[in-house]
């Protein structure tokens, strides 16, 4: 069962603000959910191996050639807030 | 009680690709802000990472260069953490399955040979940089907001973790600069610190002397340079040694050295238990090295390590101090050795690279042979007949011939004669000296050198001199 | 005045080519039937008035980035967000001379399997308003049974192409993993989100699949398709061997009028030369939605890291650090599933928690594969129903997210293995459109566009839905 401190930590983690009725919510709907998919925690797989992929592909990468970049007016074209050519946010 | 340090090391080096770690954007974190970015380097919905081929290679050479077995399978892993120079809230770095680990690098020093162990060598991305502005130029602390350029970000990075096996900050100091001179003459990296191509954090506890035990460790982050980094440790240790000598108990910890300001005190923060929530990057595949490259033929091409460099010359009796001096270029160490072939005392051929090769020509263009030639007889022929030597030894064609024509007369039955004689057509001086006037011993010199048209050597010309004036 | 409702694809292509209208008019039709039916659908998040092209007008999900077209991924995150890229598949289309006609809705990044999780409100199914279209490319399937676009793009992570596909009538492909980009598409789940086409015939998603698929650089993971693409012809089964899952079949929770259109298609497929046997899932069916549950979130609470206010999206007002503007971007931005997600996925994969969850999942997947690798060995495609259920009414299942994550049952196990899936209408039950699963090996497309070609023309379905006809 998660705890709602639990509830809290991992909102924390994931940077999430929840309101007191989001907790509350989010604590019932994952014990439930977590119970459902919690059978394969008990599952004994040691000797079987992950997959990571669908596919088995390795060694897939490119030569450092340049490519062209975006203009700083593209990189900046969504920014919320900017000052001059820099994404401004507030002090952490 | 006396008591020991126990330090390790975690060192960045920036790669000198053209391109970044998992985008074609060119490296470029000092150029104008945000000239340097793309999709993927700013994290925009739906951009994927490619890994640059050429950081993989380099960083598996350096590997090998730090003795590392190279992984038969490596894989990338997501470490998260928000922050706004982290775009994606993950930064792309390699977990339980790097590219190299089990490295050992030989530390020569003056007390003998320290085996420095190397845990691992990763690859990952590089942070973006964030200004602060607001509050006290460039410092976090009240400032009221942060400015992001996003150029440096993705810049490959490898991550080289020691095993806590260096023990005095001198030890940490040499390391660093043994590391540094790999990295620049494998060709992967400036590891330039005021540029921040190199950074390191250090690890730092104490124990009893001779114990094993792993006591409570603080973390130095942000240090800028060796001599500082060596007295950050210092004070480090002591601090430590103080606290358990008065009874308390150290924190865990971390220190924030401000990287623009030598003078300030570090800032101290509790170490947050982090959770990064490592797993397998999705994105990308595995990397499987030995399907692409042959090891031996990697490890083939590598230059000699500056550490077995520095551990030949010390061997040969210098200072640590030339020794370093010396190793601080392959050219330098190879023609000492040259010169010390030819026959001369290691000292003399270590001072002589140092003080009147190294400041005048290029030592990687010095006919190392032919100007030993000249050095062996550098008593036998005038002091700017040997300097002009030096000046010419990187030029083509330069022979030790031209020189050594200027070589002195220095056999006493050739110069008996030319004494004999002076003294003989000078009586008054010659009665004057015997009475007290030794001042004269340098105008008899003088006429002697006149005689041979400066051939003579002046060492043995005096000492005839003295010889034939006492009696 | 072209009517779009029976039009298909490839047809309007033949009819391009023979003059009888232009693109502009082509494009134009579709317009006017989107304004026409959309108001009530809902099926479109963004339209656009200028596209460059002389082909087949298509509808993207609105999780492809477009330049300069608002990608929103159906997440108010992202209200306002205009690329500045194309997506891979996004230029493809546009070298091969498709138009864009606009952007379709979906569930929130993904994240459903009705289109109610929506930032902008749901998406409604042509064949009744007031049902689900299905999800997450709701939107998109939609559009193409009620002729608001010939094809589209969507995108299946566990089931949001072939489950909306079964619910609104229409074809829908889910692609072996590694064969379409995923550049430019907004992440879901890294390791089991693919592009595919939607559309009216198998033939037409075959064309667009052609045009879509094939190892593109800027994706690490994608390959080149080991044959062509071959438009599929053949009107018989001859030949091939088809295994029926009873685990897939039988599942608690697929309604009769399901079960009996599948099974009347699989007589069909018998009459047609096909062998069809029974044969057996044990692990993958059982384990394969709880897997799928741990793998999926665990990678969205990663992939949904960057929507942080920083650069670009939705930023929340208000003085504060840069942790409080984090915290209430997010929680301001993405509504309850994504949150949902998040939460569980940083749970999984939180320290203490990784090796039972998320390792153990990834273990459960290679099992799920070994099973689906075995019964390959016997038989060229599977069959099942892709739904358990035909489309349901809004709100039925809203409450509820165990009982959403149910609509996923039948498509999630060979998505975890990487294994193509091709659903085609076969039927009605209850007046609904009742959706056949046929799932192939890797890279066995052109096995499952010719099984569905055929079984396609034996059927006769009539994809108009009944009310527009
Ligand atoms: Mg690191
Ligand atoms: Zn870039």
């Amino acid at each position: 069962m998660i705890s709602r401190e639990e509830v809290l930590h991992v909102a924390g983690l994931a940077r999430l603000e929840l309101t007191e009725e989001e907790v509350e919510r989010f604590r019932e709907q994952l014990n439930a959910i977590l119970e459902a998919v919690g059978k394969v925690a008990e599952l004994g797989l040691g000797d079987v191996e992950p997959t990571a992929h669908p596919l088995d592909l390795v060694n897939s990468w490119a030569d450092d050639e340049p490519r062209p970049s975006l203009s700083v007016d593209e990189a900046l074209a969504n920014a919320p807030d900017r000052d001059g050519d820099l994404f401004r946010v507030p002090a952490g | 009680m006396s008591w020991e340090a126990v330090i390790g090391l975690e060192i960045h080096v920036q790669l000198k690709t053209r391109t970044k770690m998992f985008c074609r954007c060119a490296v470029g974190a000092l150029d104008d802000p945000n000239t340097r970015t793309c999709p993927v380097c700013l994290a925009l919905p739906g951009s994927l990472p490619v890994p640059n081929r050429q950081a993989v290679e380099w960083t598996i050479r350096l590997g090998l260069a730090l003795g590392c077995e190279i992984a038969g399978h490596a894989v990338f892993h997501r470490k998260h953490y928000f922050y706004p120079d982290n775009p994606k809230g993950y930064q792309i770095s390699q977990y339980d399955e790097p590219l190299c680990v089990n490295g050992r690098v030989r530390l020569p020093g003056p007390d003998g040979v320290a085996e420095i162990g190397i845990t691992r060598a990763h690859l990952e991305e590089d942070a973006a940089k964030t200004l602060h502005v607001g509050g006290a130029e460039g410092r976090i602390h009240g400032a009221t907001a942060s400015l992001v350029d996003f150029n440096r970000g993705g810049t490959p990075l490898v991550e080289i973790v020691t095993e806590p096996d260096i023990r005095t900050a001198e030890q940490a100091r040499r390391f660093l600069q043994l590391l540094r001179q790999t990295v620049v003459e494998l060709g992967i990296s400036d590891a330039e610190m005021e540029k921040g191509s190199l950074r390191f954090d250090v690890n730092v506890s104490v124990r009893p002397t001779g114990s094993d035990e792993l006591r409570t460790r603080t973390e130095l982050k942000n240090m800028n340079s060796f001599a500082f980094a060596a007295r950050g440790i210092e004070h480090e240790i002591e601090r430590q040694i103080a606290t358990y000598e008065s009874g308390g108990q150290v924190e865990q910890e971390t220190l924030h050295f401000d990287p623009n300001r030598e003078d300030a005190p570090p800032l101290r923060s509790k170490e947050e238990a982090e959770d990064y929530r490592y797993f397998p990057e999705p994105d990308l595949v595995p990397i499987e090295p030995l399907r692409e490259w042959s090891l031996d033929e990697l490890g083939g091409k590598l230059p000699e390590s500056p550490s077995a460099r520095l551990e030949r010359v010390l061997a040969a009796g210098l200072e640590l101090r030339d020794a370093e001096a010396l190793n601080a270029e392959p050219a330098r160490v190879s023609l000492f050795e040259t010169i010390g072939e030819a026959g001369v005392e290691p000292r003399a051929a270590a001072a002589f690279v140092l003080n009147d090769v190294a400041p005048r020509v290029d030592p990687a263009r010095v006919d190392g042979a032919e100007l030993a030639k000249v050095l062996r007889e550098r008593d036998q022929i005038p002091r700017e007949a040997l300097d002009a030597a030096v000046a010419a030894s990187a030029s083509k064609g330069f022979t030790a011939d031209e020189y050594l024509r200027e070589r002195t007369v220095a056999d006493a039955s050739e110069l008996d004669p030319v004494i004999d004689r002076i003294l003989s057509e000078n009586g008054q001086q010659v009665e004057a000296y015997r009475g007290g006037k030794e001042g004269l011993l340098g105008f008899f010199v003088g006429q002697v050198m006149r005689e041979t048209q400066g051939k003579a050597n002046p060492k043995v010309v005096n000492e005839r001199l003295r010889e034939k004036l006492k009696t | 005045m072209i009517e779009t409702l029976r039009l298909t694809a490839e047809d309007a292509a033949g009819m391009l080519e023979r003059g009888e209208f232009s693109a502009a008019e082509l494009r134009g039709a579709y317009r006017t039937a989107i304004d026409e039916r959309d108001p009530e659908l809902h099926t479109f998040l963004t339209t656009v008035d200028e596209a460059e092209g002389d082909g087949v007008p298509i509808a993207f999900k609105d999780l492809i980035s477009t330049r300069g077209v608002e990608t929103t991924a159906g997440s108010r995150i992202l209200a306002g967000y205009k690329p500045v890229f194309d997506a891979t598949v996004a230029s493809r289309c546009i070298d091969a001379g498709l138009p864009l006609l606009g952007k379709t809705n979906m569930d929130e990044f993904a994240m459903g399997s009705s289109t109610e999780n929506s930032g902008f409100g749901p998406s409604r199914n042509p064949w009744d308003p007031d049902r689900v279209p299905g999800g997450s490319s709701g939107g998109s399937t939609a559009a193409v049974a009620a002729g608001l676009a010939p094809w589209a793009l969507g995108s299946d992570t566990g089931g949001s192409i072939k489950q909306p596909a079964a619910l609104c009538g229409v074809v829908g492909l889910r692609p072996t993993y590694g064969t379409v980009s995923r550049y430019g598409i907004v992440a879901f789940a890294s390791s089991l989100d693919q592009i595919g086409p939607i559309a009216k015939t198998v033939r037409d998603c075959a064309l667009l699949y052609r045009i879509v698929a094939g190892r593109d650089p800027c994706d690490s993971t994608t390959v080149e398709l080991p044959q062509p693409v071959e438009l599929p012809e053949a009107e018989d089964l001859r030949g091939l061997k088809i295994g029926v899952p009873k685990e897939l079949n039988e599942t608690e929770g697929i309604e009769p009028g399901v079960s009996e259109q599948v099974n009347r298609s699989l007589a069909l497929a018998r009459e047609l030369g096909a062998e069809v046997e029974e044969c057996s899932l044990p692990r993958s069916v059982d384990f394969g939605l709880p897997c799928y549950y741990l793998i999926a979130p665990s990678e969205a609470s990663s992939n949904l890291a960057r929507y942080d206010g920083v650069r670009y999206g939705y930023r929340a007002e208000g003085d504060g650090d840069i942790r409080q503007l984090y915290a209430r971007t997010r929680d301001e931005g993405f509504g309850d599933e994504p949150k949902r997600r998040i939460m569980l996925g940083t749970y999984a994969l939180s320290a203490g928690y990784y090796e039972a969850f998320y390792g153990q999942a990834q273990r459960v997947r290679t099992l799920i594969k070994q099973e689906h690798d075995a019964l390959f060995e016997r038989f060229d495609l599977l069959a099942s129903p892709t739904s358990p259920t035909v489309a349901f009414r809004l709100g039925e299942r809203t409450q509820n997210p165990l009982a959403m994550y149910l609509s996923d049952v039948l498509t999630i196990p060979s998505n975890m293995a990487g294994m193509p899936g091709l659903s085609i209408p076969c039927g009605l039950s209850d007046g609904l459109p009742v959706g056949l699963q046929l799932i192939g090996p890797q890279f066995s497309e052109n096995a499952l566009f010719r099984a569905g070609h055929a079984l396609e023309q034996a059927l006769a379905f009539d994809y108009v839905p009944e009310r527009l006809r």
